[in-house]
């Protein structure tokens, strides 16, 4: 096995006393100034995870190894990394300066030189006019801001961010996204984030990692997990997807034919995938992919319109076709010539040049 | 509705008379000794005979009551001190530790709320005897630690729990060890539970009768003194001047610590200064 990552999980399992089970054999690497996310439901592991590499969790079986070393039975303070809390967990007690030079006078900086860092910690964050100022008058935002340049004035290897935005409002939070991922990018600092918000984690990560009972559902980048997710799960938690139960009936070059009732479907195929006539798979398609037509063609199935409901540039059409399976499709405004209406039939096809893709259980 | 409003009117009525009637049977023995110890007569009766600070008067030069007033003040600094530090140990490993043990520990100390005074008394009597150092201060001391030791726990426990875990998580993360993360986070955002359980132990302490004397040789505390002082008649006024003095003080000392309980409460638990408007 290759060392190169900075921080690699290797099969980390963590079972919590009465048997819950936190983690479930994970195996994770966490490549050198990256961005990751951990992304799941609440109850996924996620946060268990991120305390696993901070060290507030031991696993109970599996290996944490940070940039070749055994790190696993390390307790926190022993370990180059940093934790930004959900609540901040800012000192009460303390000012902004003394909360932000805490973990500094714990590693015998000389006091000139902690003034410095401290400055130009808060300086990075845009709060170096707060250095003087008590925790209790700052905002949340502030808050957030003071628990960030805490953390990153110890320079640690690897930053781990604990739903960091979720006490935020709608629009602060969107404003320290891109705070979080310029901070990321200008220090070159592997920032490790969990949060259950899908848009935020596709936002501003380099990768994804999503997560679900425990276990990794699915590694990828932002628009690999879009365009390709791997499981029903990350197919149902990323956006909206069709899950349409299908019936493989022939290969046509690189593109593999389905059937869905009587939707026709065709994705295009790994050289390796393999399928035989007659085989059941979960198809996964999304509402953009499926076109309402208002006649029918070669390809298009008859679906019953139950809904419509705005969706901004798009109208997000309810449909159920005549073997009872549920359609979501979005339609572009302007194309919606004629209008539909519900109960209306439509013709549904797959938009020409879309791919849909096959899911796992 | 109408009626139903009414009878909601009538049970607040009810409930009214009957906080009342609680109150009155609560504080109205107690609030005899005040209204007695103002009284110009050697009668604790009524009708009351006029108006007095003549009692008061006896209190001060009186050489066995001062020196019973400093016995009690020392023994329960020294009880009060050693309480808070036992108290304070205890709750940190059960809420901090949160091994088994710690919890046992914590478990046993606050036991001895349970355990009559009398079978305190007496068996710490045994154990002094048996040390070697027999009835002492230093014997009453230990007993009102004993005494005290179970509010202590209750309090720095209380206290400790509503610290949040990330609180600790976050010092021992910037790499504090865990004597640092006591010493600079966890103790200081403590500090008015550990002021507020040394007061109360410390009152705990000084108004402690049965225990003290079992325990106490020729030096009594005051409590024993009131106590050697109700078989002469002509000493009850003085008496209850004392006790007015000592209830305002108890009263006194208990309002600060249940102030300094709350203090610095609201701090942690508070929710962040209102955003403002948006300025990035």
């Amino acid at each position: 096995m290759p060392q190169d990552a900075l921080l690699r999980l290797e099969a980390v399992s963590k079972c919590f006393p009465g048997g819950v089970v936190g983690l479930d054999s994970v195996d994770l690497d966490i490549e050198h100034g990256e961005f990751l996310s951990l992304l799941g439901p609440s109850g996924c592991g996620k946060t268990t995870n991120l305390r696993v590499m901070a060290g507030f969790e031991t696993p109970t079986t599996g290996r944490v190894v940070l940039a070749g070393r055994d790190i696993t039975s390390l307790r926190p303070f022993d370990r180059p990394v940093n934790t930004v809390f959900q609540d901040y967990a800012l000192f009460p007690h303390m000012n902004v300066a003394e909360n932000v030079g805490f973990g500094l006078s714990l590693r015998r900086v000389p006091a000139a030189e902690q003034k410095k860092q401290v400055a130009a910690a808060l300086d990075m964050v845009g709060l170096g006019d707060k250095i003087r100022a008590r925790v209790a008058e700052l905002s949340g935002g502030q808050r957030q801001r003071v628990a960030l340049a805490r953390a990153i004035v110890c320079k640690p290897r690897i930053l781990l961010l604990d739903e960091p935005l979720s006490a935020l409002d709608a629009h602060l939070r969107e404003y320290m996204q891109m705070e979080l991922k310029r901070l990321q990018s200008s220090l070159g600092m592997t920032f490790v984030m969990v949060t259950h918000d899908q848009t935020e984690a596709l936002s501003i990560s380099d990768r994804i990692v999503v997560m679900n009972k425990g276990r990794i559902e699915q590694i990828a980048s932002p628009a690999a997990l879009y365009d390709r997710p791997a499981t029903r799960f990350v197919a149902g938690f990323i956006g909206t997807m069709n899950l349409l139960d299908a019936r493989f009936v022939g290969r046509d070059g690189a593109l593999l034919r389905y059937l869905s009732g009587d939707l026709p479907l065709e994705l295009s195929a790994d050289a390796n995938a393999l399928a035989t006539d007659g085989q059941m798979h979960t198809i996964g398609i999304r509402p953009e992919d499926l076109v309402a037509n208002p006649q029918a063609g070669a390809a298009t199935a008859p679906a019953k319109i139950n809904s419509i409901v705005f969706h901004g540039r798009a109208l997000r059409m309810h449909a159920s076709t005549a073997g009872g399976a549920a359609l979501v499709i979005d339609a572009p405004r302007q194309a919606m010539q004629p209008a539909f209406d519900v109960g209306d039939i439509v013709h549904v096809s797959q938009r020409p040049g879309a791919s849909c893709v096959i899911l796992a259980a | 509705m109408r009626a139903a409003g009414h009878r909601f009117a009538a049970g607040r009525n009810w409930l009214g008379a009957y906080v009342a009637a609680y109150l009155v049977f609560l504080y109205l023995p107690v609030s005899l000794i005040p209204l007695f110890s103002f009284n110009d007569s050697i009668q604790a009766a009524f009708p009351l005979q006029g108006f007095t600070f003549a009692w008061y008067g006896t209190l001060v030069g009186n050489s066995a009551l001062s020196g019973a007033l400093s016995n009690s003040i020392v023994v329960g600094v020294a009880a009060a001190a050693g309480a808070t530090l036992c108290g304070t140990t205890v709750a940190y490993m059960e809420i901090y530790g949160r091994s088994p043990l710690a919890q046992a520990v914590s478990m046993i100390s606050r036991l001895p709320f349970l355990i009559p005074g009398v079978i305190v008394g007496i068996s710490l009597l045994i154990f002094v005897n048996l040390l070697g150092f027999g009835p002492s201060r230093l014997a009453i001391v230990l007993g009102h630690i004993l005494v005290a030791l179970p509010t202590s726990v209750l309090v720095m426990r209380g206290r400790f729990a509503s610290i949040p875990r990330s609180m600790s998580e976050a010092a021992l993360d910037l790499g504090a060890s865990d004597w640092v993360t006591f010493r600079r986070v966890m103790l200081p955002l403590s500090l008015p539970a550990v002021g507020s359980a040394f007061m109360l132990a410390f009152l705990m302490s000084f108004d402690e009768f049965i225990v003290a004397f079992f325990l106490a040789s020729t030096e009594p505390t005051l409590p024993l003194y009131i106590w050697s002082q109700l078989r002469f008649p002509k000493s009850l006024p003085t008496v209850m001047a004392l006790g007015t003095m000592i209830l305002t003080v108890s009263f006194v000392i208990a309002g600060l610590a249940e102030l300094l309980r709350r203090r610095g409460l609201s701090q942690m638990t508070s929710r962040p200064a209102p955003a403002g408007p948006f300025k990035p």
